[in-house]
């Protein structure tokens, strides 16, 4: 009997064993998974404070100039040439600075050629590049694709390449010391670029959309103001930005084209004007520099996203 | 049931339009092309008027005596290779460029880590703190580091004071301004290396990571053989670009040091804005910037190679 019983029971006590085995296994299993999970959470915490310290430390670096020039545009003439106490504090904040750049007319003047020709550059450089994107992400003609690519080597050469020549073309023009002649010289620096990503953005809008259009009767320009435009607003912004970025911040052709105070734009103005000899004033030139950058500090707050991605896309996606 | 209801319809009626468009669909093709050149007329009439013809005119004036009256040849260049000053420039500009970028592509690379590793929702604060050199006007920010590093009462050197240092020549000694301008460059610079890349570490799949720790790999392993090979074409490019870029560099150097102390912190431009526009030696300094042009053309080939090279990966 005991032979008859024996193989269900050692089969049953075998299974009992495996079962035991297996439960025990899973109880471990569970349990290490359990201080797994404990450590591994307890890694990514630490992870994660590591990460917002050294996120930290770089936000000071990266910070510290703009924080500087802040603290000294509040300041008066008399409490930086005192040179007591530390520099990085305001001891007896004045708006005096501000005051002096807001009234002072050659200031005035200087912010509003910066302002127009700005403008001029984004609409002349925008309307330039939507045209040519359209037409070679769209349309094609003989040697489109050559001067696509050429279009982007020329967004890879720099202003300080061919300013020299540019100086005597400026000149034959008649344009040297003409704040006019920078409406003709920046589209040169930003529609390579902006036709680069608008020619991403239109390429990846659905040929059907077009192609519907077409069917009904629409024309090119229609197609172009009523579709394309609108679903490619996000990279029209992108390449906006990218426009009023070259025009506001540009540095060397005005200093090279332009002398003579009434001409000039806040980049080169100044530096000319708040500089005289060694006489320094640095309270005025830091409260100069801050209501300078200030259109693309709240340009870039409220718009980054669309330009980042306009960037990245130039980049990742070609 | 839309075939069985169109086709017939689509026989009976396609037939006549189909002879037509023949016809008109060259007509419409000859007049697309037309447009669309008439389209991009703008742009080539900038590009030919204001970056082609310069760069040929640039390279006739280069073979200009001063005066611009005769014919020197390659006089200019060779006058310049001669000249110490000249040597000093082509070895400050590429240290410059080769450290700012080799830096400025480090510091975007662990930052941008930094940053994919905080949750989503604090990105963006911190995106824009760190952006923030980046969107202010380079010749202004570099206004605000001429002042810190002013050498009576400066920022750096009161810190300096207050643990015991002497102060410090900022941009009066060769090498320490040297370092000064690279340090501005990169602190510039490194904000477009961290978004680069931070999208670039957005656009690594998930599962790659997933499947390389299955397969029991570490952090280390992660980032050598799953994030780097993902990301050695952004990386790429972008390093290029900034190449370019930071080679080209004027405005910090102009407003930093003016090329000072003793011409050692002159880089390409701010010696051909120098010699050109401030002497008046056109030619010459048509010249200056021409050298310019053989490393240039070199970045940017292999910058065009990575990009058409990506735009084909996305197609396949």
């Amino acid at each position: 009997m005991s032979a008859h019983l024996g193989k269900p029971l050692r089969s049953a006590v075998s299974g009992l064993a495996r079962a035991q085995v297996a439960a025990r296994t899973i109880g471990e299993a569970a349990a290490r998974t359990k201080a797994g999970r404990n450590s591994l959470h307890r890694q990514r915490q630490w992870a994660l404070w590591g990460s917002y310290a050294a996120l930290a430390v770089f936000v000071v670096f990266f910070l510290m100039p703009p924080f500087y020039t802040l603290m000294t545009s509040l300041k008066s003439s008399a409490e930086i040439s005192s040179e007591t106490g530390s520099p990085w504090v305001v001891h007896h904040p004045t708006l005096e600075n501000f005051w002096y750049l807001i009234t002072y007319p050659n200031f005035q003047t200087y912010y509003l050629n910066s302002v127009v020709i700005t403008v001029l550059t984004v609409a002349v450089s925008m309307i330039i590049s939507v045209l040519a994107a359209f037409s070679l992400a769209r349309m094609g003609f003989w040697g489109s694709n050559a001067l696509s690519t050429g279009v982007f080597l020329t967004y890879l050469i720099p202003p300080s390449l061919l300013f020299i020549p540019l100086f005597q073309i400026v000149g034959w023009l008649g344009m040297i010391n003409s704040v006019w002649c920078l409406v003709l010289l920046y589209p040169t620096q930003a529609v390579p670029f902006c036709t680069w990503i608008m020619i991403g953005y239109f390429s990846s809008i659905p040929k059907e959309l077009d192609e519907a259009a077409l069917i009904d009767g629409a024309s090119y320009m229609q197609i172009l103001l009523k579709i394309f435009i609108p679903v490619a607003m996000p990279g029209i912004i992108a390449a906006t930005i990218f426009a009023f970025t070259v025009a506001w911040g540009a540095f060397l052709y005005p200093l090279a084209y332009l002398y003579t105070s009434n001409q000039m734009v806040l980049t080169v103005g100044i530096i000319s004007d708040l500089i005289r000899g060694d006489v320094f004033q640095w309270g005025k030139i830091m409260a100069a520099c801050l209501l300078a950058s200030l259109p693309p500090i709240i340009i870039y707050a409220f718009l980054m996203d669309y330009y980042v991605a306009g960037l990245t896309a130039g980049v990742t996606k070609g | 049931m839309a075939d069985g209801t169109s086709r017939p319809v689509g026989v009976i009626a396609s037939a006549p339009p189909e002879m037509r468009r023949s016809g008109s669909l060259k007509l419409l093709a000859r007049r697309q092309s037309s447009v669309a050149f008439m389209l991009c007329l703008p742009l080539i009439l900038l590009i030919c008027g204001f970056v082609i013809y310069p760069a040929f005119y640039a390279l006739f004036l280069s073979m200009l005596n001063k005066k611009m009256t005769t014919f020197v040849g390659l006089g200019n260049f060779a006058f310049l290779l001669k000249r110490h000053t000249f040597q000093l420039v082509i070895f400050q500009s590429c240290l410059f460029a080769v450290t700012a970028v080799v830096m400025k592509a480090l510091l975007g690379f662990i930052i941008a880590h930094l940053m994919h590793n905080i949750p989503g929702k604090h990105q963006r604060i911190w995106r824009g703190l760190l952006l923030v050199p980046w969107v202010i006007p380079l010749a202004l920010s570099t206004l605000t580091w001429w002042w810190m590093f002013d050498p009576s009462y400066s920022a750096f050197n009161w810190i300096l004071n207050q643990f015991g240092f002497a102060n410090v020549p900022w941009l009066g000694v060769g090498w320490i301004a040297r370092v000064c301008t690279i340090t501005v460059n990169v602190w510039f610079g490194t904000p477009f290396f961290m978004i680069m890349y931070l999208a670039a570490l957005k656009s690594v799949p998930e599962a790659l990571y997933e499947a390389a720790s299955i397969d029991g790999a570490g952090a280390r392993q992660k980032l050598f053989f799953v994030t780097l090979p993902m990301m050695r074409n952004i990386i790429a490019i972008t390093v290029l670009f900034s190449l370019i870029v930071t080679f080209a560099d004027f405005d910090i150097v102009r407003i930093l040091t003016a090329g000072g102390p003793e011409d050692m912190t002159h880089v390409f431009a701010t010696y051909a804005f120098q010699v050109g526009i401030q002497s008046g030696d056109i030619p010459l300094g048509a010249s200056v910037s021409l050298f310019m042009f053989p490393i240039l053309a070199f970045a940017a080939l292999f910058v065009l190679r990575g990009v058409t090279q990506r735009t084909k990966d996305i197609a396949a």
